[in-house]
Order: structure tokens, then sequence, then C-alpha cells
């Protein structure tokens, strides 16, 4: 047990935890946020992603000490203040099927576009290649990243 | 969930609901039947079990079936607020639990619309039918000088109108009409619309709520240790360690093996590694892949049982000109759908109570039922949202174990698997073996069709051979027959289940045919299909919109493939390239689906979509196998999921109609495969017989 500090969604949060525990199940079942979600549970299919000091990250990969002092977004602390260009993007496009995957894919796309305002096909495969959508949303996805990339030029 | 109001009007229906069919219950008089309820001022109108309207003109539609990524939350909605000419902005859906009144709440075989179709048109234009003739009692006219619009009542002689919320009142009181008049399709102004997803904003937000997700107050969280080997059972296990572990509760053996209980997710998972566990040995322990396909293979020899028989296949092959025998081989496929599978229950006063993510909440319910020995009425399924089904949440594994896991506590307990856990532990799409002997005469006119089928053990061989006798193709002499094999590794219904192999049987065979006889595979089709207009009209509009025929760059080529499944014709136009290392690249898939009346279109689209990329990975990746008496695969790195790298251009089309609708979820995959395979027969010269392609080619 050890006690962990970090920022939630533009919060502090401290918490006292077995500090092996993966972030992905701190974000769930201690911080009650959802929205992140649990599928492979070995970095691989990137359902699990959000933000650590602006990078994105599988949470499932991740001991919550490795996030201690820092920066933690999910994806409901995405556009807070109305939706996030790459929301509004996934809307208008209707990318999400189950949906299930989307969390991921959409911190996956916001860390893209913060890094290269206006992402090429390839840059855009390169970043998005490992965030595994088994109801094969993909095609959207890609079209909606480009479609947001419009909106904040 | 539901709302309180909902809570009233879903009582109700219960009461109603034993042994009635919808269409009884349509002509109940629906307010009398609600009673004492009706005395108070009635803030509530509802005519039917589909909907509810409130006086601040909300309505409220109840989804009878379930959504997992296939959008009928939308769908349904849109055809029942067309016959009610409700504003669509007012419309809010709640998930219908497990009730009688719904009829069947299965969701499969791509049925949702079809069957839900006319049921939500007359729901629809029952209460519309009835808000006119409150209106028209209010201003004492004529109802025929009335007529309903965007959530309105207007007025034709003094041009006032009225809110349907404002109507409540006295269409609550009014006897349900026995009969109503449905529009012209003509007249559709929302069906046939793309309309956007009205939880569309809930599951880019993080709010949606899947089973996953699930939280009721004091709920506890379990993993199972599930018996690796068929046939095996627990013989003994220390939790000594587990129960070291500060948030486990408790530790419990249960039919399909260990269950460690905790306070959280976590402690459940490390509690679940502490465990050591002994397992006794069974009759199965020596099984592997290899074994199976023998077995299949060699059940080939057998007769079998004849599914259809037309003239005379041996007769026809004696005086063919040319003839072909092949063998198709596919393996067993997991589901894995994004949300592993779970399920909450909680069993307190002699209810059981269980939230599943099924799409069967039926046979979630007889789950419930063979596990605590409840009688009917102390069971309750709530169905929860699903993060991806494909026929896997039709079984009821997930469910029976949670179950059993409540039977040990005294709190909720949501039991959930790890991703590998829940791949071992699948009812697979079958693995089946294909032999196929065909033959042409001398104008190369195909003379005869034979088909049998090799496959596992089941109640009905359609999970393996289903399509095989739809072969829409002219051709005089067929028999298709098939032999079970019994196996103890579960199958189940996958995406478009039968289909998935014999269309990719079928299509080949005929590709086979038309590459071996110098025929163009379109033209052979067309010339085999002039009996059946809607292949010909999705094979015709497949072919123009890939350009069939025009040329290619170097080392690219196209295949082609049509089939019928779940009502619905679809064919694909495969473009694949080879890469200058030899590898097989999908560049393009061109998809053309005819389900008749649609809906939602852009919904459409995005089913086919969907399967294009389904079928896909199960084309190239696809694989689970067998060894030492237990399923190999464990996660997406042993068992991968297409990627966006190889992603071909998908272009979806579909055909107009104006005839019944059907469905679009299973009907892309079938053919999907075959028009890959043919592609890379017309570009490598390779005919790929056994499924996956992984590096067959390399
Ligand atoms: S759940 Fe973390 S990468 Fe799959
Ligand atoms: S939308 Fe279902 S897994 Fe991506």
């Amino acid at each position: 047990m050890s006690k962990i500090s970090f920022t939630l969604n533009g919060q502090p949060k401290t918490l006292s935890i077995d500090d092996t525990t993966p972030l992905l199940w701190v974000i769930r079942d201690y911080f009650g946020l959802t929205g992140t979600k649990y599928s492979c549970g070995m970095g691989i299919c990137g359902s699990c992603t959000v933000h650590i000091n602006g990078q994105p990250k599988r949470s499932c990969r991740m001991t919550v000490s490795e996030v201690a002092g820092k920066d933690v977004l999910t994806i409901e602390g995405l556009g807070v203040k109305g939706l996030h260009p790459v929301q509004q993007a996934w809307v208008e496009e209707e990318v999400a099927q189950c949906g299930y995957c989307q969390s991921g894919q959409i911190m996956t796309a916001v860390a893209l576009l913060n890094d290269v305002p206006d992402p090429t096909d390839e840059e855009i495969i390169q970043a998005m290649n490992g965030v595994l959508c088994r109801c094969g949303s993909y095609q959207r996805i890609r079209k909606a990243i480009h479609k947001a990339a419009e909106e904040v030029k | 969930m539901s709302t309180s109001t909902h809570h009233l009007s879903r009582r109700e229906f219960i009461k109603l609901g034993s042994g009635s069919t919808v269409a009884l219950i349509l002509g109940i008089n629906w307010t009398l039947a609600k009673g004492k309820d009706v005395e108070k001022a009635p803030t509530l109108f509802s005519p039917n079990a589909y909907l509810s309207i409130s006086n601040n003109d909300s309505i409220t539609v109840v989804m009878p079936r379930s959504e997992m990524g296939q959008k009928i939350y939308t769908a349904l909605p849109m055809i029942l607020a067309e016959e009610l000419e409700a504003d669509w902005n007012k419309i809010k859906v709640v998930q219908g639990d497990l009730n009688q009144i719904f009829g069947s709440q299965t969701t499969g075989g791509s049925a949702s619309i079809r069957t839900q179709y006319d049921r939500l048109r007359r729901a629809g234009a029952t209460a519309k039918t009835m808000l006119v003739q409150a209106a028209a009692q209010e201003w004492s006219i004529n109802p025929n000088d009335c007529w309903a619009a965007e959530g309105f009542v207007y007025n034709k002689v003094n041009k006032q109108k009225l809110s349907y919320g404002s109507l409540v009142g006295i269409a609550a009181s009014l006897p349900v009409p026995k009969d109503v008049v449905l529009k012209n399709p003509q007249e559709f102004r929302i069906i046939g619309k793309a309309y956007k997803s009205l939880d569309g904003l809930a599951k880019i937000d993080g709010s949606l709520k899947y089973g996953y997700d699930f939280k009721v107050p004091n709920m506890l969280t379990a993993v199972v240790a599930r018996i690796p080997r068929y046939g095996n059972t627990l013989k003994d296990f220390d939790s000594s360690d587990a129960l070291k572990i500060p948030g486990v509760k408790k530790v419990a053996s249960i039919s399909s093996g260990v269950a460690v209980i905790a306070e959280d997710t976590y402690s459940a998972i490390q509690g679940r590694k502490k465990l050591k566990l002994n397992w006794n040995s069974g009759p199965f322990d020596e099984l592997d892949s290899k074994t199976i396909s023998l077995r299949l293979h060699e059940a080939l020899k057998q007769k079998g049982t004849i599914l259809k028989q037309d003239g005379n296949v041996d007769a026809a092959k004696i005086a063919s000109s040319q003839t072909w025998d092949l063998t198709f081989e596919v393996p067993y496929l997991d589901h894995a759908p994004q949300e592993p599978n779970n399920c909450t229950a909680y069993i307190h006063e002699g209810v059981c109570e269980v939230w599943a993510p099924t799409q069967s909440p039926g046979n979630a319910f007889w789950g419930a039922k063979l596990i605590t020995g409840f009688k009917d009425e102390q069971i309750k399924i709530h169905t929860l949202r699903i993060g991806g089904g494909f026929g896997r949440r039709l079984q009821k594994d997930y469910v029976e174990d949670a179950v059993e896991v409540a039977l040990h506590m005294d709190q909720p307990v949501k039991v959930v698997r790890m991703r590998s856990e829940d791949i071992k532990n699948g009812f697979y799409r079958p693995a089946s073996v294909h032999q196929v002997s065909v033959g042409v005469d001398s104008d190369g006119i195909p003379t005869y069709w034979e088909h049998h089928i090799s496959g596992p053990s089941n109640d009905s061989s359609s999970i393996f051979t289903g399509g095989a006798e739809n072969l829409a193709y002219a051709i005089p002499n067929q028999k298709i027959s098939y032999v079970m094999t019994d196996l103890p590794v579960p199958i189940g219904a996958w995406r478009s289940v039968g289909n998935t192999q014999t269309a990719y049987v079928n299509e080949c065979v005929i590709d086979v045919i038309a590459r071996r006889t110098k025929q163009d595979p379109v033209v052979l089709r067309k010339n085999l299909l002039k009996d059946h207009p809607r292949h010909l009209g999705v094979l015709n509009l497949a072919a123009k919109k890939a350009n069939w025929g025009s040329e290619l760059p170097e080392n690219h080529a196209r295949g082609v493939a049509v089939h019928y499944s779940f009502q619905s014709y679809v064919a694909i136009v495969a473009e694949v390239s080879k890469t200058l290392k030899g590898k097989i690249k999908v560049e393009k898939i061109t998809a053309v689906i005819d389900c008749g009346t649609v809906i939602n279109p852009d919904g459409v689209h995005a089913q086919v979509e969907g399967g294009v990329v389904m079928a896909l990975t199960a084309a190239l990746h696809g694989e689970i196998t067998i060894l030492d008496g237990q399923v190999k695969q464990s996660n997406f790195h042993n068992y991968p999921l297409l990627t966006m790298a190889e992603m071909p251009e998908i272009s979806t089309h579909i055909v107009k109609s104006t005839e019944a609708p059907t469905g679009a979820g299973e009907p892309p995959v079938p053919p999907t495969t075959p028009a890959l395979m043919n592609a890379i027969a017309a570009l490598t010269g390779n005919r790929i017989t056994k499924l996956p392609l992984k590096d067959q080619l390399n």
C-alpha cells in the first residue's frame, strides 16, 4: 500500500493503494470513470487508452505508481467545454458501431492531432494501427480524423 | 436504465404478458387494462407496449431487442416515429427487459428490422389514430378533418393545432382501435433517410454503460478460473494465498471452475493468479486440431444425410465432358467481441435478478432458472448494452457463471471474463470440411453439383451447412449432404452462421468452373442466375461500381462473389495486389446489398463495412486451434483482428427496393471471403482451399 497523488481530468486525487494496481482499474473501479475500457489487458488493443501528460498510453499496462505526480486525462475529461473537434467529427461520420473501442480510438486520435495537426493517411495509420475495432469502423475513423483536422485548422 | 414512469407501464406489461401475442395486445383496450391507474389524471398515454407519450410531449420507445452496434436503437424508433408522425427530437429510447409481450426477444439472424417492422408501424399508427381522435373530440369535429404531423394534430377547419402531449389525457381514455391505416411508403419522411444515432453522443463521451461498466450498490466483482481442458473436472484447489489479497472476499467452486469474489476487479484478478488448481484429466486431453481435421476428413467417407437432391448427379458426372473434385476446409472461429463476456446477478428475497449484455434474454432466463431452480416469476432479466455480439451473446454460459457465483453471496456480483478466458471459452464457428464435385458439358455449361459437408455434431446441421441448399445457379443435377462427428469443442452461431462456410465453397467453385472453361466469372454467374432478379441486381451493380473488366495496374486482380442469406442479397467485388515482397494486399472491396426497404441507409452502410471487415479478418487471420484438449489462442496477439493498415477501401452501395425490409448485419459477411479468394486466384493462380490465408502464399 502506498499513497499516490496525481491529477485526473484536471482534479487532484490522492489514494492509498497497492501501487502495482494497473491505472485502468484505478480509473474504473476507484473513480468510477468507466469510459476507459478493458478489452485485452495486454497493451494490444488500445481500448484503455488515456493521456498521461498529453501522451496516449495504455492504462492496462501502467501501474498507478507510474502516474504519480502526472496529469491523467480520460475520455470523460475531454471536451467538457463542448465537444472536442475529434468527438464532433466522430458524431458527424457516425464512426461508432458498438462503441466499445471508441474511447481508445478518440483518445489516440486527439493525441495524434495534437502532434500532427494535418496528418496524411500514412500518419493516421501509423498512429491508429494498434487500436483495434472488432466492429470494423476503421474507414470512418480515418475519415473522421481528416474531418477533425480540417476543423482544427 | 428505465425511468420511473416506465416502471409503471412495464409492470403492467408483465401482468398482461403471459401467453399474449403482440397482435392480441394491440387489440386490447390498453387503457382499460391499466385499471386503477387510469383513474388518476393520466400523464402518460401508452396504447401498447412499445411506446408511451407523456404530457410534456416526450415519447419513449421501448426497444424489444438488444443493441450491440447494429444501430437498431435508432432504426427501430424510426419505424415507429414514421407512423406516429412524431417529432424525432422528442424520441427517447429505453431498453425493454425480458417480457413475453414482445414475443421472441432474441437478437440474431439479422431479423430485428424484418420482424419488428410491421409491429412498430402498427404501434405507431395506433397511437397516432388515437391522438387524432382525441383532438377531434377536443375540437368537436370529425377526425377526418384533422391530420397529424411532427408531434401535433392539426385542425383543417380552424387551423389550430394541439401537441401530442396535450392530448395524452383524452387519448388514454379512448378505446384502442383494432384496425389502423398504415402510411403509403411513398409518403415516408423518416424511413429511408440517413438519421444520426440517438445514442451517438453517449458512445463518444464515455457515458454509455455496457455490461462491463454496470454497477449496483454494494456490488462485488468476480473472475472465474474456468476448467481449461474439455472434459476435465475440478479435483481440488488451494485458496489460502488468494484469500490473503486484501480485497478478496471469498473463493468458491462453481460448475465451470473456481470463482474469486472480491471488492474490485483487480483484487479478483490477483486472487485468481494466486489460486492453486488441480484438475481431473478427461477423455480429450490429447485432442488437437490435426486430429479434428483428420476425423472430419475421414467422416466424409460416410454417406450422411441428404439436404437436397435434384436430378441424378452420378449419371450427369459420367455424361460431363469435364469434371473437378475439390476439398475445402475452414477452421473454428471465435467471435471475440471487443467487450469480453460478463454478467451481474443478485439473489435476494427469493428473487434472482440478472443484468446481462445478452442477445437472448430468453436464454439468460433459462440459464438462471437452471442454476437456481426458481419459479419463472422469481427470475428477472435485464438486458444491458453490448460491446459487440456477433452471435456470442446468444449463449448463456456467462449468465450461468454469474448466477452460480451469486448463490454464494448475499450481495450482487458482477462476474467478468479476462480476454484469455473469454477466447478460450468460446462457442466457436464450427470447423468443417467440404467435398465438392462439379462438371460441365462441352459448351462449358455446368451439368451437376455435388457438395458433401463434414462438421461437428449439433442439434441442427445448418450451423455448418446453412446456405448450401440455397445455391441459386441453374444447375440441373444437385446433391447436397452432410455428416456429423462428435467433438467436444462448443460451437455456436457466428455472424451469418453456416453461410460463412458454404458461400466460401460455392462461390469459389463457380469461379473454378469459370476459370477452367475460360468464361468471365461475372458473365457465367449472370447466365446461371437468369431466374433470380435480385441476385442479378446486386451482381450487376457491383460489377458496374467496381468497373469489372476494366484494366488494372500490374499485379492487381479482381474477384467476385454473390450470395443470398437472411433474406438479403449481397455481391462483392474484391481487388487485390501483390507487393514486391510477394505479400497479398486487399486494395478495394466494392459491396452491394439488397435488403429490401431501407430504414436508415447509413446504418446499412455501416453494417456492410463492418461485415466486410469481420470477413476479411477471418479470411486472412482467423483461426482457433486446439492443442492438448484446449484452445491455444488467448488474446489478440495470437487471434489477430484486422488493423487499419490492412484495411482496403470499402465502397458500399444499396439497391433501391420497395420489397419488405430484411437485414444487413450478417449478409455482407459470406460473399466477402470467396470474392477475396477468387481475386487471389486470378492474381496468383493459387486456389486457396483452406482458411485462413495467413502466410500460405509467402
Ligand atoms: S485493454 Fe489495454 S490495450 Fe487492450
Ligand atoms: S465500434 Fe465496436 S469495437 Fe469498435
